[in-house]
């Protein structure tokens, strides 16, 4: 079964969910399914029950950092310069990113098939991160959910027993996160360069050693 | 006492030994480690005491899961600074004498870890340290040899004088401070009574100067 | 089916309990715990010696492979995939570069395709002799059939150190094939050690599988249904001890394995004892693969000559590899953004997974029984923390 089709078998039994095909450049062909946080645990207790899908076996939850981001791509377009028609390079600005991403890869132990990939996107990065839980449908997304938590800072709602799985309590980073700032932790290195360079400068002559 | 005369008695079947070295012998040849393994080293560690390389000829295959009754202990692998805290617990309760091996490249400075958020850039930031072992992980063999190096140096120790080891010299410390889980890092970051920055060169836009002396 | 998490257990004794003297103890086992294999914590909650809560308490391990591996590039990242799992480095390897060949669409030359079957078998033989033998030593067997298994471990360990280099981190695998060719006389080697190896087992088996003791310890003790298993991502060993007939090996045929015959042995009960007869059931099959993948092995080239290794830049896009590790299934997602570092590097950890269900299989049990529960799951603390 295709991606095309579970989506349209998707939209025909979970009413008003709105599903998009996120397509995969690589060789590997596994393109995901982006659903809308809403319906996603109707849509994932659907995958897991409908007779000819069965995928009971949710194998790998993971979560992906995307920050904003300009992308800048050339354009070739037509313009009137001194009134003569040219060809000129525009480049148009486009922003994209900006949230955070849970992926659930999909298998069946009963059928055989898989991986159906299912992706989820919070609204921002700052302090809407809220995504369902989808632990009561599939459990080994427990520990899983948790770790994306810790390490992305993602609120999983209706997760069971929701707590930093990692690092300690009391931590306040999300470290998984692209923009997190390790801590000034000076390392002393006898041929530093590049960043730990870099890093023990700032440190050296923030303490005045310098 | 004269070298040449004790030799001379031990032929004649008269053991001639002086307390120091009575005691040192004893030390050194009944090392209990402490049953405590961290990460990939500790597999090479317990592979040191099976039946190939046999840690027990050097005395030391009685590992012991209680600090409390252990006089080492091996540092096998990476320190996680969420761990952290717990072995300098761990340490402290160790009783004197005790010593500290710091066995591959994680536990002397983080290894090929170093530049991660949760990893300790060496456990001498906190415990003192007998012996390196540099290597990830080290052979059995190289645990064998520090160990025999450990034996060397307590051999060595004088029990009397200045230089006499820390069990035996109320003043210096035998617990450290633990440290604690802070919002971003550990608290402190680091023992000042440990450890110290080391001298490092390193020259800043335009002016040459050398850091740290 | 539905199987739904509990609610967090309530720590009050409850007020209608006859038992006026009942009151829970609080214990925390780990991180420094013999028998945690490693630094895992678990809060416990007893009731005389009855397990009424447990929590495990993770991180202790925590060394960021996914966070260094977002500063690597793809090559730089296999030496890491060796101390994941630290007791199978081979089959980490394996798994990572299984995961860049489908994200690049790299072919395997059919020599190296053998040569990782007989590596990864060799692998699985020694994690599983090693299992066992930490297994007995959890439930009291102190020295015997560990040593018995290290014994076996440190041939093989040999044969890695003669092909690799290296005793435990082998960093053997490369995209598109292997990063040596097995020296003259390595398979001849390799061929003796498989071919005693039989008798390690038969050994092994006249002491321990029958043995009164450890039936009275494992059977009946931390069972898990077949249902259970599949909702929460067990994998591996431990899901077909619970019936479930899932080989990776069989499913995805990765690799050549669609080339040999083989079994994939089956448990009944979902029990420690069924755990623990898997595994020396499945070393068996894993004789009966090497026996047939040292008998087919081609010679050729062990690299595909149009993969470099070096300046690796796969278009943007995203793959999940996974194959069959002596552990459940690892898998590795990633990401690529068309630069040389992966944009994200996730590890699929078996070990962590297959915890889930650690608190249901020990709530009822008696506390000694945690820790052949956890013997018989299998964790690798470098693959659960990451």
């Amino acid at each position: 079964m295709n991606l095309e089709e579970i989506k349209s078998e998707i939209e025909a039994n979970v009413p008003g969910c709105s599903l998009e095909i996120i397509p995969n450049g690589s060789p590997s062909g596994q393109h995901s399914l982006l659903v809308d946080p809403d319906h996603a645990f109707a849509v994932a207790g659907f995958l897991r029950d409908a007779a000819n899908l069965r995928l009971d076996y949710c194998s790998n939850v993971t979560g992906v950092d995307w920050p904003a981001k300009e992308v800048s791509t050339k354009v070739k377009t037509k313009k009137v310069v001194d009134g003569v028609e040219q060809e000129v390079d525009e480049v148009l600005k486009t922003q994209s990113g900006g949230y955070l991403e849970a992926v659930y890869h999909l298998f069946s132990v009963e059928q055989r098939q898989g991986p159906v990939v299912l992706r989820m996107r919070t609204e921002d990065r700052a302090d809407r991160v809220h995504l369902p839980s989808l632990t009561p449908v599939w459990r080994s997304a427990d520990y899983q959910e948790r770790e994306i938590f810790d390490l992305f800072g993602i609120i999983f709602d209706g997760h069971p027993d929701l707590r930093r799985l990692l690092m300690w309590e009391g931590f306040e980073d999300h470290p998984m996160r692209r923009d997190y700032v390790d801590p000034d932790d000076y390392e002393y290195e006898p041929t530093a360069h590049d960043e730990v360079l870099k890093r023990a400068k700032e440190h050296l002559s923030a303490e005045g050693g310098l | 006492m004269d070298e040449q005369l004790k030799s001379e008695l031990g032929r004649q079947g008269v053991v001639a030994t002086s307390l120091q070295e009575l005691y040192n012998w004893g030390r050194k040849c009944s090392v209990w480690p402490l049953n405590f393994g961290l990460a990939c080293c500790a597999i090479e560690m317990i592979a040191a005491t099976m039946a190939r390389y046999d840690l027990a000829r050097f005395g030391a295959e009685v590992f012991r899961p209680s600090p409390r009754q252990a006089d080492l202990m091996i540092v096998a692998g990476t320190v996680t600074k969420k761990m952290a805290p717990q072995v300098v617990r761990l340490y402290n309760q160790m009783a004197e004498p005790k010593y500290v091996i710091s066995m591959g490249a994680c536990a002397i400075s983080g290894g090929p870890f170093k530049q991660g958020y949760n990893v300790l850039k060496g456990i001498d930031r906190y415990i003192p340290v007998d012996v390196y072992i540099p290597g990830c992980p080290p052979r059995p063999e190289a645990l064998i040899d520090a160990f025999l190096l450990l034996q060397k140096m307590i051999d060595e120790q004088r029990l009397t004088g200045p230089n006499r080891p820390r069990h035996l010299n109320a003043d210096l410390p035998s617990e450290f401070i633990v440290p604690e889980f802070g919002a971003h890092d550990l608290v402190p970051p680091q023992n000042p009574e440990v450890w110290k920055v080391p001298l490092v060169n390193i020259s800043i836009a335009g002016k040459n100067e050398s850091g740290r002396d | 089916m539905s199987v739904l998490t509990e609610a967090p257990v309530d720590l009050t004794p409850s007020q209608s309990d006859d038992r006026t003297d009942s009151q829970l103890l609080e214990v925390s086992m780990g991180p420094q715990h013999p028998s945690t294999h490693g630094v895992f914590r678990m809060d416990v909650a007893l009731d005389g010696e009855r397990v009424v809560k447990l929590k495990p308490v993770f991180g202790y391990l925590h060394r960021n492979h996914e966070k260094i591996a977002e500063t690597e590039s793809y090559l730089g990242c296999m030496p890491y995939t060796d101390r994941l799992d630290y007791i199978c480095s081979i089959t980490n390897n394996w798994a990572y570069a299984l995961a860049v060949e489908k994200l690049a669409g790299i072919q395997v030359p059919e020599r190296a395709e053998y040569l990782r079957v007989i590596t990864g078998e060799l692998t699985r033989l020694q994690n599983h002799a090693g299992l066992v033998g930490f297994l007995m030593q959890d439930m009291g067997a102190s020295g015997t059939p560990l040593m018995y298994a290290f014994r076996e471990r440190e041939k093989i360990l040999d044969l890695f150190e003669a092909l690799t280099g290296a005793r435990m981190m082998c960093n053997y695998m490369r995209f598109g094939g292997c990063r040596v060719d097995a020296p003259a006389g390595w398979l001849q080697q390799a061929q003796k050690v498989i071919d005693a190896f039989p008798r390690f087992l038969d050994e092994f088996e006249r002491l321990l599988v029958s043995n009164e003791i450890l039936m009275a310890r494992t059977q009946g003790v931390g069972v898990v249904s077949r249902e259970q298993a599949v909702n929460a991502g067990i994998s591996g060993p431990m899901a077909r001890a619970s019936g479930v007939n899932y080989d990776l090996r069989k499913v995805d045929k990765y690799g050549i394995y669609d080339r040999f015959s083989f079994r994939v042995p089956l448990g009944e009960n979902g029990d420690v004892y069924d755990r623990y007869m898997l595994r020396v059931l499945e070393m068996r099959e894993s004789v009966e693969i090497l026996k047939q993948a040292m008998r087919d092995v081609p010679s050729g080239p062990i690299m595909d000559p149009n993969t470099k290794t070096r300046g690796f830049r796969p278009k943007a896009g995203e793959a999940y590899g996974r194959i069959e590790g002596p552990k459940g299934e690892l898998g590795f997602y990633l990401i690529s953004d068309g630069s040389s570092n992966p944009y994200r590097f996730r590890v699929r950890p078996p070990s962590l997974i297959n915890l889930t269900l650690l608190e249901d299989m020990c709530l009822g049990q008696n506390v000694a029984d945690i820790v052949i529960i956890l013997g018989s799951v299998d964790i690798v603390l470098g693959e659960v923390d990451r």
